[in-house]
């Protein structure tokens, strides 16, 4: 049987089978408690830098498809699962997981004690790590996953970031969100008007894209480094701050831009968009543990008390400079340059803040993923919610 | 939202007695509501009319009553304790029922009851096929085309809508019971005849037929507040057209990506709030086609179901408790994780591992039924596991079920084969064969299909199963080829029999440690290495302990927090959580799957034995792999261990542990058929010395210590051949009693009237030879049958309880009512049988339970046989005589003296309590209920009242046929019992009923001056018997049959009867009893009385 090492930075050493494509990669080692969505997680551009390891068992079961892509390619750095599937099994499977890596290059390792690595990261952080089918030195391999750039402070969307602004004009399709709950009081008012939205792409999820289509917005993509006068030139209605990889400190030009754009049309920030926003608002960003990445995440309404299930890929996140912060389960409101903002969502789990509305200016981020792909679509009214504030906005 | 303080009293109902579909799930959920409405400060009024139930233990409700489900009693109950509101939920099927008769008949108007977590309107939207068809459809949802019909015409009409295969089901019976799929036209017609048959209001249902498509449950739930939370989705293995609860299941889903599985959970939050089910959880399943991905919403069970349990075991997330916090008022964020005690209940559960569930199945007890599994259940029990891949699950699953099988082992000799080419073409069409028809089987034809050289996609056209889950049954078939080569020696090797030659052709190490992590057991390992070897060189696998066994936790969150709660799976892994105390402690085993002579009257004793142990401040380690069970509820011990009870696995558990010792006296057969194994291992045993419990269950021994100590035993003899077993029988003398050794339930146990009767019996009943030694007793026609259970230390044994049974010797006692104390039998056989119990309690050294079954016939005293283990009857007489008989003896195991425990005196009695059981012939078709010695029932239930007669009626009454109290009474009786039916049918005339009777009984009974109106029997022409039974003309039936030939003559007597829910009784006792039953109905009104007014306040405590 062939082998594959994981090593990681503070030297442990998994020994387990090779999985994708034959060679070496290095990146911080992160676990994703999802039991579905692979295809997603591995097409997610915020998983730059990182190699992904699931913690649900058998992955590869219903193949890999053209749905189910979030974006052109695969970004994860590495893929970790206790078994792969040999072949696929679903109406909509193209192509087996296996090819799929192997196809894109992806290196990964299977066959290890996935929960044994979950639990090592969880207690002493997630860390860097390297996956080798071809080194057997333990002690080689962790000099140089120690050599290997850290994740913090580095600008990944550069990487990751589309290159010319474009339009997007796809839909959910048959897989639109079907929760009744989810859809608009008065639907007609959403058909008849198309909104334009710029979508400032930190490494964004198509999801994200579909989910504006779906609503009936006309919807431009424009690359992370685009400045506040370029985005003003298109005029948009509303403007959506991406999803991205990596530490929000290290888009400094991003938050920039952001600071100057505050006010001037109504924001939507996701994930890194809903950190960039933060830090723009003056707010701290720190790196947590082993961070947040899973589909059953449980976040309250901090306004309605009502809980939503989420999904979640985060390492970052972002708070007001307060030691009590976390505890609070109040929409606590903290003054900045702009007026009031409240915090509206925190997390059950840790307190983390998950999301806060400007009540003197049109702002609405959260760290969660309301486009959910994988995951629950619990989320799937912020959407709305967020063209409810453009549209009166606007009127 | 906090807990509601508008209802003080909450009403609960239990499930009833275990039947086929409604088993100890529904005891796990009623314990856990309970405890948490308890704990939430309200008071709890609780009827449920099973007494092997923990939730009937008297301190986990304020009022427990153990009487039968009926409305009758709910209005007794409601009147005096006046509760505010009812929990309909937790109960199963039983519990919705009586909640929308209560609501229909204006019951609970009128006694101001609230229901709480689901309304009337609720339940009756998700239980009527058309309320929820027109439901789903609102919501936009698919459901398979359907209808109602009330005749064939109608029948056919509707069928053009919705073509073949189609489903047909009687309207109204107890969920999914009775669907048949019809290919053609005249199944169709034979089906519909039958459901407008067997429906209560002659209605049909004829559905869309999904067969063939994938399966899927989501178990939801909801609080107040409108959160909706998935725990768990659920793949099932074999395809629509199998009961889920006969299939294969897995959790997580398998087979799904994220977008169809969230489509799917977009459906199922949009049903539980269209339903309208305020609180608490809910199943709902769906069926998904495999080419289109279209998705129909099949069911929705308004309440915590079988899945439930199957959910919140396979994920460590207490459904039933969460459910019944959720009904008084708090919402998810509210209620802490119990397992992480960190995080909130409102999220969902992500699992880390494969847990797999396979249904076991008894169709050899019921000869004639039809083993295909269908759309309506047939399983009796099932066993979980978890691993780290699903081909770990699923081995450690097919141990668990305790069939004889440690792995595929091959049905038609080809183990260690692996084909890609078919090369018998017969055998293939053999396998194709078995496989067409979904049996108990498939799983293990399966893997034959791969063997014989069937391919993938072959065996996916024959079978529907998921092409995933194939090709892991096909992986492990080829894994096994590759082991299975290893131990075969090349012809060409010298000496190829030779030790030397097996011991260098050992399969390395490396390949041995694969095996371990596909989750093969030792026994299948060294079956498929010494499958070339002469037997005397069978190898033995590595020593267990040198494969590194790993424990890890279940914790509902993937590892993302931490577990503070012990709950734990093995698997071959790098890390072990089991992190073991230094405390002192005992492993119990448990009972494994429900099967029939085994089920949740065990598990009541093994929770029992943790809690004493809790009480006696020693760790209490559970071992079992039953997920209907309270005793696999994390926090009924203080370390839960789901695991096989299998040597190997129970091993690796007692080296990490490192306990005392183990239990084995509580979980029935399972443990009992480990202690030697176990203790040849060194493993120290609890109680009872496994010399001694050999010595019980060795004949020879056996006998030797009867004569020892001058007591009788019928003639006996043990044969080891059918030319012994003949000699034997006529030495002890006909009738006899055969049966194979070790068996539980009386499984293959017949009475045998002459030779010619045993050479059938030895060629069709016992199969084959492997069944050898032939237990031969000479049978005693006529007697009675008495049960008694005892508790023994080293210096004293007490008689707990002596249960005299209704039904005459012969009849196995699991199957027999039986009345404690007994309501016939002399002072001076009680004293008798007393001083035999203590006599034999001494001899054998029993330290903790024993229960011995003895014959009384001319008022001599026969012992038949001696357990040294807990019983059947354990909870009912500890229910009876309010004494906690299972936890003294766990008391007493660990060194307490029933002084100690102020236990010992034989408890006095002032009142009756009958135990009657319950049976599962409308669930398995073409059965004759005819008693006999193999235990064939599923449950049982009690009824307690003052007198014999209030007690036997509350028992038929609990178990579903009530006693009449007028009309006309069939009378068919053997010669032998004709005179007995003398003074029957008097009584019978006296109390007003008219008699109806057979040709032979008429004119017997009308020569004693008895009006007797004859009736037809089935081949004497129209109208007979049949045709007034299904007239609903009599409203009690009294059928004992002799002969062979008059027992398959009157089969459609009984099988009628059955199916018109007819009062019989096949034993003239019984109709004796019956008749005392409805003398006491006549003469005093139904009362009440819970368990704590009968009991006082607990003692032996």
């Amino acid at each position: 049987m062939k082998k594959a090492l994981l090593v990681l930075e503070d030297g442990m050493v998994f020994e387990g089978q090779p999985l994708g494509y034959e060679g070496e990669a290095i990146g911080e080692v992160v676990f994703n408690t999802a039991m579905t969505g692979y295809q997603e997680i591995l097409t997610d551009p915020s998983y730059k830098g990182q190699m992904v390891l699931m913690t649900c068992p058998q992955i590869g079961n219903y193949g890999i498809n053209p749905e189910d892509a979030e974006s052109h390619r695969l970004w994860a750095d590495g893929f970790i699962v206790k078994e792969s599937a040999p072949i696929s099994s679903n109406w909509r499977s193209r192509q087996p997981l296996q090819e799929y890596l192997s196809q894109h290059q992806v290196v990964g390792i299977q066959a290890i004690d996935t929960r044994a690595l979950t639990r090592h990261l969880r207690d002493f952080g997630s860390q860097q790590g390297i996956i080798s089918h071809t080194n057997f030195d333990p002690e080689r391999l962790v000099q140089q996953v120690r050599r290997a750039p850290s994740i913090v402070g580095r600008d990944l969307v550069s990487q990751v970031t589309c290159q010319i602004p474009y339009e997007w004009k796809e839909g959910s399709g048959n897989w639109k969100p079907t929760l009744s709950v989810h859809q608009p009081e008065n639907k007609q008012n959403f058909d008849r008007e198309a909104y334009r939205t710029v979508v400032v792409d930190f490494g964004v999820k198509q999801n994200i894209l579909r989910r504006l289509i779906d609503i009936g917005y006309q919807v431009q993509v424009v690359p992370a480094s685009t400045s506040m006068e370029e985005v003003q030139a298109l005029d948009p209605h509303g403007i959506i701050l991406s999803n991205g990889p990596g530490d929000p400190e290290g888009v400094p030009y991003a938050i920039e831009t952001v600071r100057r754009l505050i006010g001037w049309r109504p924001i939507f920030g996701i994930c890194l968009g809903h950190q960039i926003l933060g830090l723009a608002l003056g707010m701290k960003a720190h790196k947590l543990k082993f961070g947040h990445h899973g589909a059953n995440h449980p976040v309250l309404d901090l306004r309605t008390r009502k809980v939503e299930i989420t999904s979640q890929n985060h390492n970052f996140a972002v708070g007001i400079a307060d030691k009590t912060d976390q505890e609070s389960l109040e929409p606590r409101i903290f003054p900045t340059k702009w007026g009031r903002v409240q915090i509206t969502h925190r997390s059950l789990n840790d307190g983390c803040c998950e999301g806060m509305i400007g009540l003197d200016t049109p702002i609405l981020s959260v760290q969660y993923h309301p486009e959910a792909s994988p995951g629950p679509h619990d989320s799937a009214s912020l959407f709305y919610e967020f063209f409810k504030m453009v549209k009166t906005y606007h009127e | 939202m906090p807990r509601r303080t508008d209802i003080e009293k909450i009403f609960l109902i239990g499930s009833g007695p275990i039947v086929i579909g409604q088993a100890c799930e529904f005891d796990y959920s009623g314990t856990q509501a309970c405890k948490a409405l308890k704990e939430e400060g309200f008071q709890v009024v609780l009827l449920n009319s099973n007494p092997a139930t923990i939730m009937t233990d008297p301190d986990l409700a304020d009022r427990t009553y153990v009487e039968p489900i009926t409305t009758e009693v709910v209005e007794r109950i409601f009147e005096r304790d006046r509760p505010d509101s009812l929990l309909p939920t937790m109960g199963g099927q039983t519990a919705l029922n009586l909640t929308v008769e209560l609501s229909q008949k204006g019951i609970l108007d009128k006694y101001g009851v609230q229901t709480i977590g689901a309304s009337y309107e609720a339940i009756h939207k998700a239980e009527d096929r058309g309320a929820f068809k027109e439901a789903m459809q609102q919501i936009g949802l698919k459901v398979p085309a359907s209808g109602s019909v009330r005749t064939r015409e109608e029948a056919f009409q509707l069928l053009e809508p919705i073509g073949f295969p189609a489903i047909v089901r009687p309207s109204f019976t107890l969920g999914g019971a009775g669907g048949n799929i019809a290919y053609n036209r005249e199944e169709f017609e034979n089906f519909i005849d039958w459901a407008l048959a067997t429906s209560p209001v002659g209605q049909a249902l004829v559905e869309q037929s999904l067969i063939g498509w994938k399966e899927y449950e989501l178990e939801v739930m909801r609080d107040l507040k409108d959160n909706v939370v998935i725990v768990c989705p659920i793949e099932n293995v074999d395809a629509m057209g199998v009961h889920t609860g006969d299939s294969i299941t897995v959790a997580p889903a398998m087979t799904l990506s994220d977008k169809e599985y969230q489509r799917m959970r977009d459906a199922a939050v949009m049903i539980i709030r269209e339903i309208g089910v305020d609180t608490g959880g809910s199943n709902i399943q769906f069926a998904v086609h495999p080419e289109t991905g279209e998705m129909m919403v099949i069911e929705m069970n308004p309440r915590v179901s079988r899945s439930s349990a199957l959910a919140s075991k396979a994920t460590g997330f207490p459904i039933a408790k969460i459910a019944a916090k959720l009904a008084v008022g708090y919402t998810l964020d509210e209620i802490t994780n119990d397992i992480t005690k960190v995080t909130k209940a409102s999220f969902e559960p992500t699992i880390d591992y494969v847990v797999v569930k396979i249904p076991r199945f008894t169709f050899e007890k019921f000869v004639g039924s039809d083993p295909t599994l269908t759309t309506h259940m047939k399983s009796v029990g099932e066993a979980m596991a978890l691993g780290a891949t699903f081909k770990e699950a699923l081995q450690k699953a097919i141990r668990s079920l305790e069939i004889d099988r440690f792995g595929l082992h091959s049905l038609h000799g080809l183990d260690g084969q692996y084909s890609s080419v078919p090369n018998d073409q017969n055998l293939v069409a053999h396998i194709t064969s078995c496989l067409q028809t979904p049996t108990a089987d498939r799983l293990w034809h399966l893997a034959d299909g791969f063997r014989s050289g069937l391919s993938l996609d072959e065996l996916y056209a024959i079978t529907s199963i998921d092409p995933w889950f194939l090709e892991q049954i096909r992986q492990l078939v080829e894994f096994e080829h590759t082991l299975a080569a290893m131990g075969t020696i090349p012809d060409s090797h010298p000496s190829s029999r030779s030790q030397e030659a097996v011991d260098t052709h050992q399969p390395s190490q490396d390949l041995l440690d694969h095996a371990k992590k596909l989750g093969f057991a030792d026994e299948r390992i060294v079956q498929l290495l010494s499958r070339n070897l002469p037997h005397s060189q069978t190898r033995e696998p590595a020593p267990p302990s040198h494969h590194q066994v790993t424990y890890k936790r279940v914790d509902t969150c993937a590892a993302e927090f931490e577990a503070q709660t012990p709950y734990l799976y093995s698997t071959y892994g790098l890390q072990c959580e089991a992190r073991p105390t230094n405390r002192q402690k005992v492993v119990i085993l448990g009972g494994g799957p429900n099967r029939i002579g085994q089920g949740i009257e065990f598990d009541y004793c093994c929770v029992h034995a943790a809690m004493a142990l809790r009480e006696e401040g020693i760790e209490s380690i559970m071992v079992n792999c039953n997920p209907e069970t309270v005793s696999t509820d994390y926090d009924i011990s203080d370390r839960l261990y789901f695991e096989p009870l299998t040597k190997e696995d129970v091993y690796h558990i007692v080296e990490t542990e490192r306990p005392l010792g183990v239990v084995v006296q509580f979980g029935g057969q399972t443990p009992l058929k480990l202690t030697l194994p176990l203790e040849k291992e060194g493993v120290p045993i609890l109680g009872t010395s496994p010399d001694s419990i050999d010595r019980a269950e060795d004949r020879k021994r056996f006998s030797e210590l009867l004569n020892e100590l001058g007591l009788r035993q019928t003639r006996n003899g043990s044969a080891q051949s059918p030319d012994e077993a003949h000699r034997i029988a006529a030495h002890v003398g006909y009738p006899i009693m055969a049966r194979p050794s070790y068996v539980l339930g009386g499984r293959a146990m017949q009475i045998v009237y002459d030779s010619d009767s045993l050479d059938r019996y030895l060629q069709t009943t016992l199969l084959d030879t492997s069944q050898f030694p032939l237990l031969i007793d000479h049978y005693l026609e006529d007697a009675i049958e008495v049960d008694v259970d005892a508790i023994a230390d080293r210096q004293d044994a007490v008689v707990a309880g002596i249960m005299e049974h209704v039904e005459m010797a012969g009849i196995h006692s699991g199957d027999s009512a039986c009345s404690l104390p007994p309501h016939s039998l002399s002072q001076n056989l009680i004293d008798e049988i007393t001083t035999q119990t203590v006599a034999l309690a001494k001899a054998l050294g029993v330290v903790g339970l024993m229960n011995i079954q003895f014959a009384v016939q001319h008022d001599r005293v026969y012992v038949l046989e001696v357990n040294p283990r807990a019983s059947r009857t354990v909870p009912f007489v500890s229910k009876s005589i309010g004494v906690p008989l299972a936890k003294l003896a766990m008391k007493v195991m660990v060194g307490k003296t029933l002084r100690e425990l102020n236990f010992t005196q034989s408890p006095s009695f002032k009142h009756m309590s009958v135990k009657e059981a319950v049976f599962p012939f409308t669930k398995l078709g073409a059965v004759d209920i005819l008693l006999g010695p193999e235990m064939r029932s599923t449950g049982e239930v009690m009824g307690i009242d003052k007198d014999f007669g209030w007690a036997f009626a509350k028992s038929q009454a609990a178990a579903g046929l009530a006693l009449p109290a007028q009309g006309t009474v069939l009378l068919t009786v053997k010669d032998a019992d004709k005179k007995a039916t003398i003074s029957l049918a008097q009584r019978l005339v006296n109390l007003g009923f008219a008699l109806h009777a057979t040709r032979g009984t008429a004119t017997f009974l009308e020569e004693q001056g008895l009006t007797v109106e004859p009736v037809n029997k089935v081949k004497e022409g129209r109208p007979h018997i049949v045709d007034f039974i299904k007239n609903r003309e009599f409203c009690m039936v009294v059928n004992t049959v002799g002969s062979t030939s008059s027992q398959e003559d009157s089969a459609p007597i009984r099988k009628e009867a059955l199916y018109q829910n007819i009062p019989y009784f096949t034993t003239i006792q019984g109709a004796v009893a019956g008749v005392m039953g409805i003398e006491a109905m006549l003469r005093e009104n139904l009362t009440v009385r819970s368990l704590q007014e009968y009991q006082g306040t607990p003692r032996g405590n």
